[in-house]
């Protein structure tokens, strides 16, 4: 089992952060990799075991599961149902975590996967760089004071 | 507005995860951190990563607090813990805290949740106190620690080896060098060893000074072989208990008569089981005065003989300490009260704690005037601390089937004594000994909640002693060996 983590702090107040990450659908409004994305089955965005289905800049496919999703906690859970990356049991969740002292927001993204120990490491740096770190960047830029 | 009491509160560090773990994960490190705590331990001596080791520790303002690690996690750098005992009324509080690796820039989220019950008309004022003087003051402190590179190593070295928090205190004690006059006493620099199983550490703030430490210094007590610590009366503050302790916590005042010797001291660790809580209208430089002379009256007067009302009491030396205080707790009893004293002087202080009679020595017999005062009846009781020069008059000062109570020798040991004499008057005769009315935690409460129940109706009262620091205790001694003092004697550390 392998794990990425990333996280940074975004300066702008949890639930407007929130607001963004929240659309299970919304991948293309706040990150460069993915392009374009969809609900199966015509499902609601945040209706628990739903679906997306969306399209890399470099022309992958990925589907994934919503398992959990918790507008209290902030935080929702998915799993990949099919990707070219070559991941088994990927679970990842995406956490906002409001800071307090400063009203700014902490988000973490985690991921857990099995593969092929000699594909393991570029896949921890594929993910944890290039999707999950580029990402919160993305969205620390957007909110920048 | 009423129910649970949720807090979050978070901040980010500007410092690795590593780092700050290193800080918060020993349950016994606050103290050297959180402005609100001075001093911390962990008890049963118990590692502090131990899951369920409770850490006892003292609020600044001196309220102690103990606290209970409930789970502990170095994976997900977490820990919770609940409160056990509080002067606060944080009812079901339990806490966590969290720390979260910011990894965009190596820093680090510290995240502290907090829940309990308050009452309803505390509740705004405990939320305050949590947010601000535990937690936003917490995330403060640390980030202050943080801020200076020494600071953190100096923080490092301290919290290195865990054990050496419940080490020893220093204390200042007054050492009897050899037997002999004031000048064998001698100021020294000692430890107080963390009290063990069933003792308690003790930081002493008042210290009675008896005829007795006189007794052991010039070496006709053999309590004390030097170099050895005088003294068997104290008051102060319970700093912290060992194991098995329950009738005294930390932070309760208290007070003991008892031996074995030792009282001459800054700090002090000792059995536990004859430590008495002060009620709150007796000071403890009152308490110092009163607690072996106060109890020892107590048990003369109730239990080795039950005094009651219409009694006619005789006590000698009735100007002294536990003269005076036999005097007035009698008369309060309802006896009618003979005091003797050795001059006018103390005649008058003698009238004043109650005596209806006095008699001079000097004057004659004074079992003829006792038998004058009664009407040739005598007395029901006799209270004798002076020994050889009154033993057969105190005889002869009872009424048929009175009761001789022996309780010192202050003028020499009574010697050898034919008890057939006992028959003239059908007497009783007690010769008691303190230790054997106050050696268990239930004697000593007995005697000392009617003390104090005693004092508080105003039965006897509590005379100011005269007060030197420690550091003069020979001066102390001096004055009580030339008698150039009334009243009692107390050291103040």
């Amino acid at each position: 089992m392998a794990r990425v983590y990333s996280s940074t702090v975004v300066a702008a107040p949890a639930t407007t952060v929130w607001g963004v990450v929240r659309d299970f659908n919304g991948l293309p409004n706040w990150t460069k990799f993915v392009v374009e994305s969809r609900i199966e089955q015509n499902m609601e965005a945040d209706r628990v075991g739903c679906v997306r289905n969306f399209r890399l800049n470099d022309g992958g496919r990925i589907r994934e599961r919503l398992l959990a999703l918790s507008d209290y906690d902030m935080y929702c859970t998915y799993s990949i149902l099919e990707s070219p990356m070559g991941v088994e049991n990927y679970v990842a969740t995406l956490r906002l975590i409001p800071i307090t002292d400063d009203d700014q927001t902490f988000i973490e993204w985690t991921a857990d996967f099995e593969a092929t120990p000699d594909r393991e490491d570029k896949l921890i740096e594929d993910i944890g760089r290039n999707l999950f770190a580029a990402g919160l960047a993305a969205l620390k830029s957007r909110f920048a004071r | 507005m009423s129910g649970s009491v949720e807090i979050r509160r978070s901040t980010v560090l500007d410092a690795p995860i590593e780092t700050v773990w290193q800080i918060l994960r020993d349950f016994n490190g606050h103290e050297s951190w959180h402005p609100a705590v001075t001093a911390s331990r962990i008890e049963e001596r118990d590692a502090a990563d131990s899951v369920g080791a409770v850490r006892c520790f003292r609020l600044v303002d001196g309220a102690y607090v103990r606290e209970q690690l409930l789970a502990l996690s170095d994976r997900e750098t977490s820990f919770a813990y609940c409160i056990l005992e509080a002067p606060m009324q944080l009812r079901n509080y339990v806490a966590s805290v969290r720390l979260r690796s910011v990894t965009s820039d190596d820093t680090c989220l510290w995240e502290w949740r907090a829940t309990f019950d308050p009452p309803v008309s505390e509740r705004e004022k405990l939320k305050r106190f949590v947010t601000q003087d535990i937690i936003e003051a917490g995330f403060q402190a640390v980030r202050t620690l943080l801020s200076g590179e020494n600071n953190i190593r100096t923080r490092e070295a301290t919290v290195a080896p865990p054990a050496s928090i419940a080490a020893s205190l220093d204390a200042v004690a007054i050492v009897l060098t050899r037997h002999g006059g004031p000048e064998v006493l001698e100021m020294q620099r000692l430890l107080a060893p963390a009290p063990g199983r069933g003792e308690a550490r003790i930081r002493q703030t008042a210290i009675g000074v008896n005829f007795v430490d006189v007794y052991c210094r010039r070496g006709s007590f053999d309590l004390v072989t030097p170099p050895g610590v005088l003294g068997m009366e104290a008051a102060g503050i319970v700093e912290s208990v060992g194991p098995g302790v329950s009738n005294v916590k930390p932070g309760d005042r208290i007070g003991y008569a008892c031996a074995p010797p030792g009282a001459y001291t800054s700090v002090r660790t000792m059995r536990s089981d004859l430590l008495v809580r002060l009620p709150d209208f007796l000071s403890e430089e009152e308490a110092a005065a009163l607690l072996l002379k106060g109890m020892t009256a107590s048990f003369l007067l109730h239990d080795v003989y039950a005094v009651k009302r219409g009694d006619t009491v005789l006590v000698h030396a009735s100007a002294g300490g536990v003269g005076q205080l036999l005097c007035r707790w009698a008369k309060a009893l309802g006896a009618t009260v003979i005091g003797t004293t050795s001059s006018a002087a103390k005649a008058e202080h003698a009238t004043r704690a109650g005596c209806d009679h006095v008699i001079l020595y000097a004057r004659g017999d004074f079992a003829d005037a006792v038998m004058r005062l009664t009407g040739g009846r005598g007395a029901d009781v006799v209270y004798d601390a002076v020994g050889k020069d009154t033993f057969e008059g105190s005889i002869r000062a009872l009424a048929p089937r009175g009761h001789l109570v022996s309780f010192g020798q202050a003028s020499g040991d009574v010697g050898a004594y034919s008890i057939d004499r006992l028959a003239t008057r059908s007497v009783t005769l007690s010769r008691p000994n303190y230790g054997h009315y106050t050696d268990t935690t239930e004697k000593v409460k007995t005697q000392a909640d009617r003390l104090f129940a005693a004092l508080s109706a105003g039965l006897v009262i509590a005379d100011r002693p005269r007060l030197y620091p420690l550091a003069e205790a020979a001066a102390a001694h001096a004055d009580l060996d030339n008698r150039s003092t009334t009243g009692a004697l107390v050291l103040i550390p």
